[in-house]
């Protein structure tokens, strides 16, 4: 990949961002409720959560673009009151649904960005590290949807930013798309910048980020990195299953009993569906088998995945991430 | 070139410059509509020359007087066919021979009928040996700067600063919040002064290109008077087109829509184009809603604009149309400023 990715300069012991205390509400919906985090520098953090969950509210309000109620922020050791013109100059930000005129070219865009700031990296190199060589002269209108987040995430990148803040970069788009996207920020993470990213998809912060907070109705209510957070469920194989029984008289199934055999760390029923948190597969499934042919059941619908960041968050909610 | 390049203000205004020059519609409207209405304008009511009217006569004697006349084309008819000729309109006087002189048949409602029966009267008299008493001759004047089509170039002028100016900038502005770009542009360091001193610079720039073909074209086509400095008519233009971008900064300073903007542009110019003496004079309206009239921005342009170009008032007899677009320039421009909506 050409162009020259400076790893950030002044490797203070200042966190990159360090929140504490922050609320904001909107009239009367509180959208962001006592939040407290610090990101250290050469970290990508993850915000995750559904849509509404105070995600995007959060990250604004660190890219000093909404005012909180309460609460302070830090950024690379200055504050919006004080530093705003120096913050701006040394962070990189990508928004929601940006939509960038479409009658410029690429290229124009670019330059337009770079001439915002001092000291930055080239156009012609930030073209390159987006990938967008062969569109660089094609106008804004005639990209597809991956190639726009990519200019998008690139006007965010020509101030050579210290702190990239990516708010659900890949929503929307499609999936060799994403997987396009997600090299481009592993590149960006290998490079030592500071990333803060925020998603509603899980595999996208397993995939990308090295510590995850998940959010749900405004506060922080798990955080760590993806592995510990999977570790947290308890189990790392997820088995779900139904039963269909042809006997009318059968009790229906009782997660004690389930949790009674050996090697299950939990259970819970959503629809119907039996999900189980289990340690060992080998050992396990057969005492399941066998206790539901017991009960005379029989298990339909029988698969196992390995637990995941989505079943943190059911874990943690009783909901699925994408219910709203 | 390179420094130049890399300057925040300079790269703004000539995107604002590439958005202009590639958006055909707006091509369109600032360049060439204005002068496809000022040629429709100029044919509609050209000076022609002097009409000559037909007129029928009942008599070869009749025929002969009113033909050696000017200003009359006069046919031989019967009093019967006359009559329809006269009823269709191809005729607007019938000279009928009577035993004891002659009869005009025509429409005294109709100026041209009343002109026909003076100068064949005139003629008839004239043939039958009648003297003038008191000599006349005749001096003709066609003057320019006195037609329509000199009174009309002002107020398009006018208008068509006022509406590239007012659109130009609301449309803009609102699409680039509506687009979430301005939010974008706020997130980065650009200074925000320089995003809307860009408008007003490319304004200025697309202004020269629109004055002068526009007047020039007026010049070459319809030999327009300027009777008034050129330098002082471009501050004219100037100081009307800032008025009006700050007119249209202040409309696009809220609004979240396109269709929002639209109905408020439209709510602040369409008062203008009817009030403020673009095709006719302002002066037309009643006494009682002057005091409104005149302090509209573009009646106020206009006035300033004719002074100038047809009558070569200088600057310093215009001080009240002057002080009315510098107040429509200055209290928009901080009104807007104030409340001016980023995000």
């Amino acid at each position: 990949m050409a162009g020259s990715i400076s790893v950030s300069r002044n490797i203070a012991t200042d966190p990159a961002l360090s929140i504490k205390g922050l609320r904001k509400a909107f009239a009367d919906v509180v959208a962001v409720d006592d939040i407290d985090l610090e990101i250290m520098r050469g970290e990508c953090f993850g915000l995750l959560g559904p849509n509404g969950a105070g995600k995007t509210t959060t990250i604004e309000i660190c890219e000093g673009l909404t005012a909180p109620d309460a609460g302070t922020v830090s950024l690379l050791g200055l504050n919006w009151q004080r530093a705003a013109h120096e913050l701006r100059q040394r962070i990189g930000v990508q928004l929601q649904e940006t939509q960038f005129p479409e009658k410029l070219t690429v290229e124009e865009t670019l330059r337009l960005f770079r001439s915002f700031y001092r000291r930055g990296m080239s156009v012609e190199d930030v073209i390159g590290l987006a990938q967008l060589e062969e569109k660089c002269r094609s106008r804004v209108g005639t990209l597809s949807g991956g190639q726009k987040q990519r200019l998008a995430m690139a006007c965010s990148l020509v101030g050579d930013p210290e702190l990239l803040f990516l708010d659900e970069p890949t929503t929307g788009l499609d999936p060799q798309a994403r997987r396009h996207l997600w090299d481009l920020v592993d590149h960006l993470r290998n490079a030592g910048r500071t990333i803060i990213l925020t998603t509603h998809y899980m595999d996208e912060a397993e995939r990308l980020c090295d510590r995850v907070a998940i959010m749900d109705h405004g506060r922080i209510i798990s955080l760590g990195t993806p592995q510990q957070l999977i570790a947290s469920v308890g189990g790392d194989h997820i088995v779900e299953f139904a039963v269909t029984t042809q006997d009318p008289n059968t009790n229906p199934l009782d997660g004690v009993v389930l949790t009674a055999i050996p090697g299950i760390q939990s259970h819970r029923v959503d629809a119907g569906l039996h999900q189980l948190s289990v340690g060992e597969l080998h050992t396990t499934v057969p005492r399941i088998f066998s206790a539901l042919a017991e009960m005379g059941l029989h298990p339909s619908e029988f698969r196992t995945h390995s637990a995941t960041l989505e079943d943190v968050f059911v874990r943690l909610t009783g909901r699925n991430l994408r219910d709203e | 070139m390179s420094s130049l390049r890399e300057n925040s203000l300079y790269e703004l205004t000539a995107t604002r410059f590439r958005l202009f020059l590639r958006e055909p519609e707006a091509l369109f409207w600032v360049f060439i509509f204005p002068i496809l209405l000022a040629v429709g304008l100029g044919i509609a009511f050209r000076n022609r020359p002097a009409d000559v009217l037909q007129v029928g006569a009942t008599s070869a004697d009749l025929v002969k007087a009113l033909n050696s006349g000017s200003g009359l084309k006069a046919i031989l008819t019967g009093e019967g066919a006359g009559s329809h000729e006269l009823a269709t309109g191809r005729i607007v006087l019938l000279a009928i021979q009577k035993p004891d002189g002659v009869a005009y048949k025509f429409d005294d409602t109709n100026p041209d009928a009343r002109n026909a029966r003076l100068l064949a009267d005139q003629a008839i008299q004239r043939a039958a040996g009648q003297k003038e008493t008191v000599h006349s001759s005749n001096d003709l004047v066609h003057e320019t700067g006195a037609r329509y089509i000199d009174f009309v170039v002002p107020g398009l002028l006018g208008m068509n600063l006022m509406g590239s100016a007012i659109w130009g900038l609301g449309f803009s502005i609102v699409e680039a919040r509506q687009k979430k770009l301005l939010k974008r542009f706020v997130a980065s360091p650009m200074p925000r002064w320089q995003y809307l001193a860009s408008f007003l610079l490319s304004r200025l720039l697309m202004l020269v290109i629109e004055v002068c073909v526009f007047l020039g074209f007026a010049r070459v086509v319809f030999g327009v008077p300027f009777r008034g400095s050129l330098w002082e008519l471009g501050f004219l233009c100037v100081l009307t087109s800032l008025s009006f971008s700050a007119l249209g900064l202040l409309i696009a300073s809220r609004a979240k829509t396109m269709e929002a903007a639209s109905g408020l542009m439209n709510f602040v110019m369409l008062p203008m184009w009817i009030l403020s003496g673009v095709f006719f004079s302002a002066t037309r309206f009643p006494a009682v809603i002057q005091p409104l009239v005149r302090a509209l921005p573009l009646t106020a342009a206009i006035d300033a604009l004719r002074a100038n170009m047809l009558e070569g008032i200088t600057l310093s007899h215009l001080v009240a149309p002057v002080a009315i677009l510098f107040a429509w320039l200055v209290v928009p421009f901080m009104v807007s400023l104030r409340i001016f909506r980023w995000r």
